[in-house]
């Protein structure tokens, strides 16, 4: 499994690297019972603070994606509610991808989409809570 | 909650009437990688003489591995728990490679023969050279090896980068990330601010002998954000003073913000204002550590 955190996308590498694992898990790169490297081998193959490797494993057991085997190490646990989610966002992509053909048809720039969506996902939530 | 490996109470040297560091009050944690930044003079070395009982500092105290600097018998103690790495890398320039390791290994009943050898093999040292004639990147090498192999509670680096090629950089921080993964607690002074971004759990930035940033890296990550607006007709600055906005800078119909913190509610105050155009993008280290030394 290869992971690639970037230290100045403005996100916690901790976050990065969950993300990264769960989506490894929901494309099926990453499948029950697979192990994942060690926190030493990790954080040297990665080159960041073994607490980076320590905090993704211990929040990705507190949501039930990896289990944590005494002195085996972490494996990947995928239940039913993650493979439900995993058609879930398979079929969101599906639609998300014949919406950014639309969007394209209509003559709009693949990057002003991506600044759309980036503004929408950003205000969205906060706005819609408070009014 | 572990006690902080390093602990200090307005710790201040002054050199005649030059301060050099100011009231610092300064905790690193243990287990964790600390980096610890500032320009050139801003007080980070003399900091770290301090903390090792090399310079005796005008005012204030410290704990060091919970053992108080200024005692000398406590000092001594500390000091065997804690592997240091010169700005200037002091050896013995008559000593070859190996007389050097085996001087060194004398005085440390943990000494690590295996690290040794690993590093040995890996740094390509030369064992019969005179330590004189190495390069800058070998002594660099060399020093760090002896302290890799005494198997320290807390690492304290002064500028270990200095010297090295990139692959040499590389090469140092896996080793300071492997051996962070041992539990050994690490504080480093760095101008490498991409390589302390990497590997740091928390940085401490002095300026002027001041204390002038002490977080986490995820959450200066979280938290930093530049917000660039585009406005039909521009509000008055005064509409952005909101904690955590730092500097407003406006040109046309752009105003752009630099905020520590609260980016969501100077994206929404935009947006109650009428822009047309927000954009937020995370902010660098490189950036906070400029704009944290600029305007202090």
């Amino acid at each position: 499994m290869f992971f690639k955190l970037n230290p100045t996308a403005g996100q916690p590498l901790y976050l990065q690297l969950m993300q990264q694992i769960r989506h490894a898990a929901e494309t099926g790169a990453l499948q029950d019972g697979d192990q994942l490297p060690g926190i030493r081998t990790l954080a040297e193959e990665l080159v960041v603070s073994p607490n980076t490797i320590v905090k993704a494993y211990s929040e990705l057991e507190h949501d039930g994606l990896v289990e944590l085997r005494h002195g085996s190490g972490a494996f990947i646990t995928t239940k039913r509610r993650m493979r439900s989610l995993k058609d879930h966002v398979q079929v969101a992509r599906r639609r998300l991808s014949k919406l950014i053909e639309q969007l394209r048809d209509e003559g709009l720039l693949d990057d002003e989409i991506k600044r759309a969506f980036e503004a929408e996902l950003l205000h969205s939530p906060e706005f819609v809570r408070k009014r | 909650m572990i006690s902080p490996a390093i602990l200090t109470h307005d710790l201040t040297k002054s050199y005649g009437p030059v301060p050099a560091v100011r009231d610092l009050n300064l905790a690193v944690q243990a287990n964790r990688i600390t980096a610890f930044l500032g320009q050139n003079g801003a007080g980070k070395s003399t900091t770290i003489k301090m903390l090792l009982g090399m310079v005796r500092p005008t005012r204030g105290e410290g704990t060091v591995l919970g053992k108080r600097i200024g005692d000398a018998e406590q000092n001594r103690r500390l000091r065997q728990n804690v592997a240091y790495v010169a700005e200037n890398k002091p050896l013995y320039g008559y000593m070859t490679v190996e007389q050097t390791i085996r001087f060194a290994s004398s005085f440390y009943p943990d000494w690590r023969t295996d690290s040794e050898k690993k590093l040995l093999h890996e740094y390509r040292l030369p064992l019969h050279q005179k330590v004189k004639t190495l390069s800058k990147g070998m002594r660099t090498k060399l020093a760090l090896l002896l302290a890799f192999a005494r198997r320290p509670e807390l690492l304290i680096l002064d500028e270990p980068s200095e010297g090295l090629d990139p692959v040499g950089i590389e090469h140092l921080l896996q080793l300071l990330v492997a051996e962070a993964a041992e539990g050994v607690t690490i504080f480093f002074s760095s101008h490498q601010i991409a390589e302390v971004e990497r590997v740091a759990d928390h940085v401490c930035i002095l300026n002027a002998g001041r204390l002038a940033l002490n977080a986490s890296l995820d959450e200066l990550r979280q938290s930093y954000r530049r917000i660039d607006f585009v406005f039909p007709s521009l509000p008055p600055e005064r509409e952005f003073c909101i904690a955590g906005v730092e500097k407003i800078q406006t040109a046309g119909h752009q105003l752009s913000l630099f905020a520590s913190r609260n980016a969501d509610a100077v994206v929404e105050r935009g947006h109650d204002l009428g822009a047309v155009s927000i954009e937020v993008a995370p902010v660098g280290l490189r950036d906070i550590f400029l704009e944290t030394v600029k305007e202090n």
